[in-house]
């Protein structure tokens, strides 16, 4: 376990998990990097987020410089190291590959990556501009503050994150699944940040500790990064029945809390069909809970979640239970014993009643509540219709011009790489608003 | 099914694949597993003077991942007794009398070398090969490329073997000269029985970054060394080449240099060599490469119907030319084929950079006039694409286009990009042709231009 100055205990599930993919040797990132044919425009940094120019790093891993390999990467993407294990490269940079293209195996961005940072980003120093004065407040620790706060700090401004867990990192440090980055490692990284300069106060809540006022009086631009909130609820689901989680909470807690235990669940239901029930569902089969079964409301073809790892998943023994509603969840003195299940049609119940489905544990993956009430002590920063913060896609910037906003609680929840993009972004336009110049925005 | 058995200036062997004299032919132990496995000869690992040898030897360059492109050594002769060495020569030969055997010598004095030619045909030898080549260690002591480098040296030298050995004797030249032609002659005047090339390329092999020793090390020094391997086979078979077509090397040549696979051996047959050597591949994966060399080269005979290894010897002999005899009016161009295309646009990027700018990013527009029958396709597909896959495939502007290769070199993609005739004219037009008609000028012709 990598260790930071953040607690965690060594009893956590997340623990028990091995890399989906051990980190290179030498001899291994040798191997790939020189498969890679060095493209002219390569299709792979059109597709990444962040930009980051991949033929280059991986030339210079191919040559033995393993350091400038590592600039590359955290000068297009501060927090690199983390986006080489969670990213989905599947439908980013390797899936453009044009040896994908050609029917071949795409070079593994992703594990060279990885190698790169994990071997070089402690001997890279980013270049930092001479303190400016200027202050940012920035809320939530996730990636898409870091990033923005990271960037911030480069650019010689106090940065200074306002986290109201005890943990920083976001779901990065909370929602990763394990097999691809625990959470010991994630924080690593976060010191990494903070090693640029940035300032990581955690047990702050806004509205609580700090008001949004103060924030304001205390910085010259406050960013929001808040992500999303907790899990929806979910009407037909007794929340308060002991063995019934949003899986927001469920990963989270695996990853963290070492009192989350699964000794007494051979059946769990995941409720839901996106990226975030696979994670959940693929975690327990992982565990080893026998029967982990998918109940979504639509058909397998419609399912949010990432093709390849619906396909991992099944590999698992994780089973689909298609077209089907939550009726009633069945306690039996006060903990989940079945769930009640009706055909759905369209994604809508009927009254067609399905066979009960025995069950331990039930984990409700169907989404993450916007964050109204935060939005709304700061004036001037709006909600969509969807519960999401009204901002620049390029800027960041809101209704107020002195505050921005990035990542999940703007996106609605996309990938770390994309809430790094819109963090870094948003930093290049702050800077541009607090030193007048008006080029912010662009290439961040 | 073709007939690989060979007479190399009246030496039998079962195939034209023989061992080059160097560590794999160091023990009698040694040659006789390669006979096992398939060689047809070896040329035993050089007799001599007593040497001492040192530590470390070699050193290697590797491609992009890719173990020993080339190989470098400091090892010496032989640094076995010659006793030893001699005892086991007759044994080996004893047991495999249809293999062909050669004893590589070097030595200083007159005297040296006739009793050492004398003591190697006693053990039943089937040649003899002198070693005029090795650039490192020997050489300081007047011996190996020392001869090889001064024709006149080498060819008295040849006088003494050649008036002492009563066995077919080959002169193994270095190619660390200007013209190789010149010992070969040499060698051909002293009526040596037949010769063979190339030795080993004076080197460094590369430099310890850490310490700043070149390599390979000797503590904290180095000395150059020879190379060999893959890289070198270019040098080796323009060398051989040259001998090939001059007329006044009469004698047959076993050619030396990188042969790895039976592709290699081919080329070096069809370049003039009567038979091959190999070394640095047997280094690397052992004797047993032997029978990847006999499978292909059976396979490839067969296939062009040549009944025997010596219809190949030499048949690309003819169509080795000086540059002032090419065809001016040959001309091709590149062509890209879209559907095998993937589109990495290297062919764009080394047209631009490093040749001469006529493939271009569909989009583009071509110059008005100009051949370029795929730059509107490519610019209507690109104008199509979405962002989430943009067309990629470059175009070719025909016009533009010298004819150079670069392109096909660099595409990843077999057959993507292919050079297709587009003659300038119908008639052949040398350079040679165009001086003797005086339509061009010859060395110091830009003088002539100058005074009208």
């Amino acid at each position: 376990m990598t260790k930071t100055a953040y607690p965690l205990s060594p009893d956590r599930l997340e623990t028990k998990f091995s890399d989906k993919y051990p980190p290179y040797d030498l001899g291994e990132a040798l191997a790939e990097s020189n498969r890679c044919l060095y493209c002219f425009d390569a299709p792979c940094v059109h597709a990444c987020p962040t930009s980051i120019d991949i033929p280059t790093f991986i030339k210079k891993i191919a040559s033995g410089n393993v350091r400038g390999s590592a600039k590359t990467i955290l000068s297009a993407n501060l927090l690199g190291e983390s986006c080489a294990r969670v990213c989905p490269v599947e439908v980013l940079c390797e899936g453009d590959c044009v040896y994908t293209t050609w029917g071949r195996t795409p070079i593994s961005i992703g594990r060279l990556q990885r190698y790169a940072t994990e071997n070089g980003a402690r001997y890279v120093e980013l270049e930092r501009k001479h303190a400016t004065g200027k202050s940012i407040g920035l809320v939530g620790a996730g990636p898409a503050s870091l990033a923005c706060a990271g960037r911030l700090a480069l650019l010689g401004h106090e940065a200074v994150i306002y986290e109201k867990g005890t943990l920083p990192g976001g779901l990065n440090t909370t929602g990763v699944a394990p097999y691809k980055m625990p959470a010991d490692e994630v924080l690593h990284e976060v010191e990494f940040i903070g090693s640029l300069g940035v300032k990581i106060e955690t047990g702050v809540e806004v509205g609580k500790d700090i008001s949004a006022d103060e924030l304001l009086e205390k910085h010259d631009a406050v960013f929001l990064g808040p992500g999303l909130g907790e899990d929806s609820q979910m009407d037909a689901l007794a929340r308060d029945t002991a063995g019934v989680l949003g899986a927001v909470e469920w990963i989270r807690r695996m990853k963290t809390d070492p009192k989350m235990s699964l000794d007494s669940v051979r059946h769990a239901a995941v409720i839901g069909g996106g990226n975030t029930a696979l994670d959940a569902a693929r975690e327990l089969a992982q565990l080893g809970v026998e029967h982990v079964r998918l109940v979504y409301r639509r058909s397998e073809a419609e399912m949010r979640g990432y093709g390849h790892e619906w396909t991992q998943a099944k590999k698992e023994g994780v089973v689909l239970v298609p077209n089907a509603i939550v009726k009633e969840v069945v306690s039996q003195n006060g903990t989940v014993n079945s769930l009640a299940l009706v055909r759905a049609r369209n994604g809508k119940p009927t009254d067609h009643e399905l066979d009960e489905i025995r069950t331990d544990l039930v984990i409700v993956a169907i989404g993450q509540a916007r964050l109204l009430e935060l939005v709304n002590m700061f004036p001037g920063v709006e909600c969509d219709g969807r519960g999401h913060i009204v901002a620049d896609e390029e800027t960041g910037v809101t209704g107020n011009p002195l505050i921005f906003a990035a990542g999940d609680a703007c996106n609605g929840g996309k990938e770390v790489v994309n809430a790094v993009a819109e963090g870094q972004r948003a930093a290049t336009a702050i800077d541009a608003m607090l030193m007048g110049s008006d080029s912010g925005g662009k290439n961040a | 099914m073709p007939d690989l058995s060979v007479d190399f200036a009246g030496i039998k062997s079962p195939n034209p694949f023989w061992l080059a004299s160097a560590p794999p032919t160091n023990s009698g132990e040694q040659v006789m597993r390669a006979f096992d496995a398939g060689w047809g000869g070896a040329v035993w690992k050089t007799l001599g003077d007593p040497i001492v040898n040192i530590s470390s030897r070699l050193g290697s360059i590797d491609y992009t991942g890719q173990r020993m492109m080339g190989l470098t050594n400091i090892e010496l002769i032989t640094d076995r007794p010659l006793d030893v060495n001699l005892r086991e020569i007759t044994e080996v030969k004893k047991r495999y009398p249809g293999h062909a055997l050669i004893v590589s010598l070097m030595v200083e004095s007159r005297d040296d070398w006739v009793t050492l030619i004398k003591r190697s045909e006693d053990t039943g030898a089937d040649g003899l090969e002198l070693n005029f080549g090795c650039p490192h260690g020997m050489c300081e002591r007047g011996m190996g490329s020392a001869v090889g480098q001064e024709p006149k040296v080498l060819e008295e030298l040849v006088h003494w073997v050649m008036d002492a050995a009563s066995i077919p004797v080959i002169a193994k030249l270095t190619p660390n000269i200007t013209d190789v032609t010149e010992p070969a002659e040499a060698a051909c005047r002293a009526n040596v029985t037949a010769l063979s090339l190339i030795n080993t390329l004076q080197s460094i092999i590369g430099v310890d970054l850490d310490r700043l020793v070149p390599l390979p090390r000797v503590g904290d020094v180095s000395s150059h060394g020879g190379f060999c391997g893959p890289a070198v086979k270019p040098i080796a078979l323009r060398m051989l080449a040259q001998l090939s077509r001059d007329p006044q090397v009469t004698v047959p040549v076993s050619g030396i240099g990188g042969i790895a696979d039976w592709r290699d051996a081919a080329e070096f047959l069809a370049l003039g060599a009567t038979t091959v050597q190999v070394c640095t591949a047997v280094m690397h994966y052992g004797y047993r490469i032997v029978g990847e060399l006999i499978d292909g080269l059976d396979a490839y005979l067969a296939e062009k119907r040549m009944d025997k290894v010596s219809d190949l010897v030499g048949a690309a002999v003819p169509a080795f030319k000086e540059w002032g005899e090419l065809d001016l009016n040959y001309h091709v161009v590149a062509q890209i084929d879209a559907d095998k295309c993937i589109g990495c646009q290297l062919c764009h990027v080394a047209c631009h950079d490093g040749a001469h700018q006529c493939i271009h990013l569909p989009g583009t527009k071509a110059i008005p006039g100009n051949i370029a029958p795929m730059a509107e396709i490519a610019a209507q597909k690109a104008a199509e694409s979405d962002g989430d896959s943009p067309y990629r495939v470059p175009w070719v502007d025909e016009t533009e286009c010298v004819g150079c290769n670069l392109c096909e070199l660099v595409c990843p993609v077999e057959n993507c990009i292919t050079m297709v005739e587009r003659r300038r004219a119908p008639e052949v037009d040398t350079w040679n042709d165009r001086v003797a008609s005086g339509r061009d000028y010859v060395p110091g012709g830009l003088r002539e231009l100058e005074k009208g």
